[in-house]
């Protein structure tokens, strides 16, 4: 003990004195380290084989924000996107073997489900609710028409274990992956052993989600002004009066604000069940019959619209805005605007609206083979 | 000057290695939690009870997180469980549930014991990899307490039938109390995590758990489930036979709030 602070004295007389504290400091803070092994346990040095995955190249629009997903927590590789995608087209992960998350996310529809207004799942059973897209996962706040999801990676839960979606228990598909013998060069690729944790298995799914980015529509290219890119005259009109109306909620770059709103739909008659939308999660009031703004991207594909999908055609969503739109305690301020209810356009201007909605459509994202089951 | 050096090196090597060489005297405390209702214990399914509103009832579940644990001593200072070891979920139907051991515990006297009724709102936000054992929504025995479509644990979920319950979808009466939501992540829900104290004697003044290297401690709390209708806000099953999502889940956990109690502590050399 007594040799070592004579020599670092001797360096400290040759400095100025602040250096010669910051020495001693130091010098007492790397003890203070070592000091706390030798105390504790002895660290071992893990014998695992190594193993090495390749990044994947995931990339932010140029016209797009930062993304909301932390990416750092979960770092993209091709060997977890594969294995993510392989699970998102596995039936084993519902009850019977007979839903995938594809069946109700179709890749040819921007991952969206068109045949029904609401979702269908096992044994022909109805849900509440229509099946959004997919696309532009790492900028979601929330997921779900009432923003019940608050993390993507729990977000696969929901539907496995929802009894009209999937009908399965998380426990029972972790154990079918374990026992598949499909996985089991997947997970090791991905992971360097083939053990199916909860963590592997959500981390995975979530992957390949944030890989699904849509970001090169006509109105992208035209944004980010690519060569050759241009508007229609009619969608570029649209996009004039799509400011001045709708991007007060549908805005930025990913055309929602994230928030729960009321556009004034009007009570169906013959509703299954009285959605109150995100009063369902927090019991709030003021949170009555509100929705999430959704995104519009690729919205031509993806009909029917609204979360109860009672409008097949863009025509139809125009037209409510003009001319459908309900007064009610909670309707939107911007659809209240000095005492009118609804927005107004005439037919000339809905039209061109939909020309605009229209020129959000991404084709390379929706016959993109990334995403397609092979 | 030089001595000045010398004399900080000194101190910060000393304040680095004290609490590694310095060895604390801890103890363990064998925890168990004991079903009641109304002061009788809970048999499930099988035995009937009433609540003061003359409303009769049986009981199929009765399941609660406890987290976030505290001894704390007589002066007020209190020892916390370390967050990753302070999670459990107390089921009625399964024994070995409902006894557990904290280790580690400095030794000493308390006089109270803190804890969170269900799971506090940082690990119901948290990423996936900190969400083990009881807290993994993979596994079969946290399914049930976890709600998928509104991301968060179910605090307690009381379940069971009674005359007074209306004829739901299944043709049954029955009853349902499932109560989450911890205050909201990105916008406000209500919140229903309760944190309770509990003297660790018959009274107050002379509550008293021993804790030692040397010592068997044990500690006996008891849970009173018919509290849930009969606490500050007394409630009736035909008024309220279903209560999960909504602004009167409140009420409900202020009652079950009250429903602990000190069963009995010994502390025996062993
Ligand atoms: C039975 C049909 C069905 C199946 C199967 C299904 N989903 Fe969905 N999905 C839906 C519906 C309906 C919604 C909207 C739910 C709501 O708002 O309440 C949704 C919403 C989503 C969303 C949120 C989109 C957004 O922007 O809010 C994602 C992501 C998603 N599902 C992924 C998956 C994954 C991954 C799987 C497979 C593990 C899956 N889904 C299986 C019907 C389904
Ligand atoms: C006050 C906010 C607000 C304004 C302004 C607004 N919307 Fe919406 N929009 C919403 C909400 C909220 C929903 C979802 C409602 C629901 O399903 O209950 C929605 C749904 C839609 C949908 C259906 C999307 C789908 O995937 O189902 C389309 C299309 C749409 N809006 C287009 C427009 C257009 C075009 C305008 C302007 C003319 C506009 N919106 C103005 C809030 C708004």
């Amino acid at each position: 003990m007594k040799g070592i602070p004579n020599f670092w004295m001797a360096l400290a007389t040759q400095r100025q004195p602040a250096t010669g504290l910051l020495l001693c400091l130091s010098l007492g803070i790397w003890l203070a380290v070592s000091c706390k092994h030798s105390a504790g346990d002895e660290a071992v040095v893990p014998t695992q084989p190594a193993f090495t995955t390749t990044p994947y190249p995931w990339k932010k629009p140029a016209n797009f924000p930062d993304p909301v997903y932390d990416l750092t927590k979960n770092p993209l590789t091709v060997e977890g996107v594969a294995l993510g995608k392989a699970l998102f087209y596995d039936a084993s992960l519902s009850k019977d073997g007979t839903i995938t998350c594809a069946f109700c996310h179709s890749p040819y529809t921007a991952f969206a489900h068109t045949d029904h207004p609401v979702s269908h799942g096992i044994r022909d059973q109805q849900g509440n609710r229509n099946v959004p897209g997919i696309f532009n996962v790492a900028w979601g706040k929330t997921f779900f028409w009432d923003g019940g999801v608050t993390d993507l990676d729990l977000l696969p839960i929901a539907p496995i274990q929802n009894p009209v979606e999937m009908g399965e228990t998380m426990s029972n598909v972790l154990q079918k992956v374990q026992r598949s013998s499909r996985y089991r060069p997947l997970f090791q690729a991905a992971y360097g052993s083939d053990t199916v944790t909860t963590e592997r298995f959500l981390k995975s799914i979530s992957q390949f989600l944030l890989t699904m980015v849509s970001a090169n529509s006509p109105y992208d290219k035209y944004v980010r002004k690519e060569a050759g890119a241009s508007l229609t005259d009619a969608a570029g009109r649209g996009m004039v009066l799509f400011q001045a109306n709708c991007a007060g909620c549908h805005a930025g770059a990913l055309f929602t604000d994230g928030q729960y709103r009321n556009n004034g739909l009007p009570r169906l008659t013959n509703a299954k069940i009285d959605d109150r939308g995100r009063a369902m999660i927090t019991a709030q009031d003021a949170d009555k019959y509100t929705f999430k703004v959704p995104s519009l991207r690729n919205v031509e594909r993806t009909f029917p619209y609204m979360h109860d999908g009672r409008f097949q055609t863009l025509e139809q969503v125009v037209n409510h805005y003009a001319a459908g739109i309900q007064d009610n305690p909670q309707l939107d301020p911007l659809l209240k605007k000095n005492g009118r209810i609804g927005l107004s356009l005439t037919a000339a201007e809905q039209a061109d609206l939909v020309q605009f909605l229209r020129s959000l459509t991404d084709s390379e994202f929706i016959t993109n083979p990334e995403f397609q089951p092979r | 000057m030089r001595r000045l050096y010398f004399v900080i090196l000194l101190l910060v090597l000393l304040a680095a290695c004290k609490s590694t060489t310095v060895d604390q005297q801890v103890g363990a405390v064998n925890m168990s939690f004991v079903h009641q209702v109304n002061g009788s214990p809970l048999t499930l399914n099988t035995t009937t009870y009433t609540n003061k509103s003359g409303e009769a009832f049986t009981i199929s579940k009765f399941d609660y997180f406890i987290s976030n644990i505290r001894l704390i001593r007589a002066d007020g200072s209190a020892y916390t469980v370390p967050q990753d070891d302070s999670y459990f979920l107390i089921r009625s139907n399964d024994p070995t549930s409902q006894t557990f051991t904290l280790t580690g515990v400095p030794a000493g006297d308390y006089a109270q014991i803190e804890y969170m009724v269900g799971v506090d709102s940082l690990r119901n936000t948290a990423d996936i990899s900190r969400r083990k054992g009881v807290l993994d929504p993979g596994s079969s025995h946290t399914s049930g307490m976890y709600w998928d479509w509104n991301t968060g644990y179910i605090h307690l979920k009381l379940e069971g039938t009674s005359p007074a319950a209306p004829v739901d979808a299944t043709g049954a009466r029955n009853f349902r109390y499932h109560i989450g939501l911890f205050g909201g992540y990105q916008s406000k829900t209500i919140n229903n995590l309760r944190t309770v104290r509990v003297p660790l004697g018959i009274s107050t003044g002379t509550s008293r758990l021993s804790v030692g290297p040397n010592l068997r401690t044990t500690l006996q709390i008891i849970a009173d489930a018919g509290k849930l209708f009969d606490g500050p806000t007394p409630f009736k099953i035909a008024d309220y036979p279903d209560v999960m999502v909504s602004p009167f889940s409140g009420n409900v956990a202020n009652n079950y709030a009250t429903m602990f109690s000190f069963g009995f502590s010994s502390a025996v050399s062993q």
